[in-house]
């Protein structure tokens, strides 16, 4: 399989590069000074694309890639794949589920405790020094907060298993009630917004769920609301929610992703409401090395003709 | 405040609650909170008087005792107040007060029962998540702008099937463990006895605990015998992936040999609410972006601030109209507490 071309389309893993050097002929597309040349001179050489949350496979590079038979992802989320236009041209599409589902879900209750108990204002005011003079701000209580998830795919429903341990109510909205599941249903997102506390945004980024999250439904959230958005920067109407934030007509937001990566609006950094990170969700030495024996188990199980592990299209 | 009516009993009538330093939520939020029409304060900080001149000139007057860490029970000053008949505690740990002194002298005590659970094992899960996943320190790197000039920060580590042991399996320890289950996290304890119903393994010492685990989360009480408990070897133990979370009193761990630890990567992280010697904090650990500190103030939320407001003006009415203490502490079974300032 050494002669197999694998396109890379951005850093993203030391040990998946390792592993696709060792199986295949491997092109590092950020490494090359002119793309549209590249791509010209190596269409013929590259069968398959390994993508990210970050970059993955437009119609464009599609297009310009006539031998391309499998794109890889290295992410759950497939926003940056043209799907419409892999199916057409038969074109595989694999991802990572499952294999980080605990670790997002982690972390948007990571990101609940940091928001609501103001555990990073806390580290921040003991290393200060400022400790001595005792100022203490009163926190507000994560325990028995009612908590709104937007999808309840894998993730939601690992992130409502784990708040319900806290005691919280579940309430979701999903684009179909599902009638075996006993949290509470709302038919939208601005209604969910209105009966909760916190509300977390966990379900796939496209057409329909861009700025899911609105002017309309962060004022329904009002100013004791809180956000978490652990799914894709463009969920989120970025400036309206920083007007919010900054207005205090929002009362909290811990934000995992942005619209505009890795620029994140400087508005936010002197928030002590609001707690950012540098899309860390599937961000664990473990989890990281799984999705990265996912993405070469496909392509392997591919070029072997054999069944996908897993596959989207 | 409404006017008085003929069948209120006047200012002068009220019995006393004497306090010697006003707990932390009086400075800090404003001891009106704790106001009763039903008796009044007794304030010795407010007083001139030196503290044992000020008791002696009171002590007939004071049946009852508002206390918390900073103003430690002693025998000493139970012995000069005769009349005394209840301490009420506004403050989760029992350490600072003279039980044994208490229970001799038929002194009813009373505390926070179970008011701060919830909070204080909040606080345990969100220290430990933000230890193994590096929220604190990822949160400061975005906020210097250092993300989008330096890029990809480094990763975490996954909580997920990690096995967590938890030093005392009390109130507190039992909602960590209740918390930590559906994060897939297998749960194990140590505790002053075994306990026949639980599903989590039993170790019989901390240091075992700590060989067989993956994270520590220090929930148990200070006292005589646990003083130290978490010693350099329960740290060695514990090992280069552990991780230790304290939401209960810093004399618990050996702090010059867990800064060391730290430092000297013998172990993986920490996070920390409570330190020997608040306010003061080890400045080796300023430093380390793999610990996560904050002021003691796992029980200070707006939630359970109302519940302790309610619970003090409580149990003291309770005891000024002879009915049964809202929270009293059993006062049988003591461990060896000494009134240590904690």
């Amino acid at each position: 399989m050494e002669s197999i071309g694998v396109l890379m389309a951005c850093p993203m893993n030391s040990y998946l590069e390792q592993q696709l050097e060792k199986r295949f002929k491997l092109y590092r597309f950020w490494t090359v000074p002119d793309k549209s040349s590249f791509l010209a001179s190596h269409k013929d050489s590259i069968q398959a694309v390994v993508g990210n949350a970050g970059a993955g496979a437009d119609a464009e590079l599609i297009e310009a890639l006539p031998k391309l038979e499998i794109v890889a992802s290295f992410s759950v989320g497939l926003d940056k794949i043209d799907l419409a236009k892999c199916k057409e041209k038969g074109i595989r599409v694999t991802n990572t589920p499952d294999v980080l589902t605990e670790d997002v879900a982690d972390l948007a209750i990571g990101l609940m405790l940091a928001v609501l108990r103001k555990l990073c204002e806390s580290d921040r005011y003991v290393r200060s020094g400022k400790w001595k003079r005792g100022d203490y701000v009163l926190t507000t209580k994560f325990t028995g907060k009612k908590v709104g998830i937007i999808g309840l795919g894998r993730i939601g429903m690992a992130i409502a298993k784990r708040a319900e341990a806290f005691s919280c109510p579940i309430s979701y909205y999903s684009r179909t009630e599902k009638p075996e599941i006993k949290y509470k249903y709302y038919p939208s997102v601005v209604e969910l917004a209105a009966h909760c506390d916190i509300l977390v945004v966990a379900c796939p980024l496209t057409k329909e769920t861009h700025h899911i999250i609105n002017r309309e439904v962060i004022d329904a959230m009002g100013p004791k609301g809180v956000l978490i958005n652990i799914g894709r920067g463009p969920h989120v109407d970025e400036p309206e929610l920083v007007s919010a934030l900054v207005e205090r007509r929002l009362g909290g937001a811990g934000l995992d992703v942005f619209e505009n990566e890795p620029y994140v609006p400087e508005e936010l950094f002197g928030l002590d409401n609001v707690v950012l990170l540098p899309h860390v969700g599937s961000g664990t030495v473990e989890t990281r090395q799984a999705m990265a024996d996912l993405v070469i188990g496909n392509l392997e199980a591919h070029f072997q003709k054999k069944p996908l592990l897993t596959p989207v299209v | 405040m409404a006017a008085e009516d003929q069948s209120q009993t006047s200012q002068s009538d009220l019995p006393y609650v004497l306090i010697l330093k006003p707990p932390p939520s009086f400075v800090l939020f404003g001891d009106h909170f704790f106001h009763s029409p039903n008796f009044q304060y007794l304030k010795a900080y407010e007083s001139p008087l030196p503290l044992p001149h000020f008791l002696h000139t009171h002590a007939q007057s004071v049946q009852a005792l508002l206390s918390s860490g900073g103003a430690p029970v002693t025998a000493d000053t139970i012995r000069l107040l005769p009349r005394l008949g209840l301490v009420v505690t506004t403050s989760q740990g029992l350490n600072h007060i003279d039980l044994s002194e208490c229970r001799r002298r038929g002194i009813a005590v009373a505390g926070a029962g179970t008011i701060f659970s919830a909070d204080c094992a909040d606080s345990a899960v969100g220290l430990l998540i933000d230890v193994l996943r590096k929220i604190s320190a990822a949160n400061r790197y975005v906020k210097q702008g250092l993300w989008s000039s330096q890029g990809i920060y480094p990763l975490g580590y996954k909580l997920g099937g990690k096995h967590v042991g938890i030093v005392g399996l009390g109130s507190i320890g039992t909602e960590v463990a209740k918390r930590l289950e559906p994060f897939g996290c297998s749960i194990s304890y140590n505790s002053r006895s075994k306990k026949p119903l639980v599903p989590y393994t039993f170790y019989p010492n901390v240091v075992e605990l700590a060989a067989n685990c993956d994270a520590l989360i220090i929930c148990c009480a200070l006292t005589d015998e646990t003083h130290h408990l978490i010693s350099k070897e329960a740290l060695l133990a514990l090992g280069k992936d552990g991780v230790i979370i304290n939401i209960a009193r810093g004399p618990i761990i050996d702090e010059k040999e867990l800064v060391h630890c730290l430092v000297k990567g013998e172990i993986r992280g920490a996070g920390l609410d409570v330190f020997e010697h608040e306010p003061d904090v080890p400045v080796e650990l300023f430093a380390l972006d793999n610990v996560v500190m904050s002021p003691h103030n796992a029980v200070f939320t707006r939630e359970s601030f109302d519940d302790l407001c309610k619970l003090v003006v409580g149990n003291l009415e309770a005891f000024f109209s002879n009915e049964p203490l809202l929270t009293p502490v059993a006062l049988d079974d003591l461990p060896h507490f000494s009134g240590r300032k904690d």
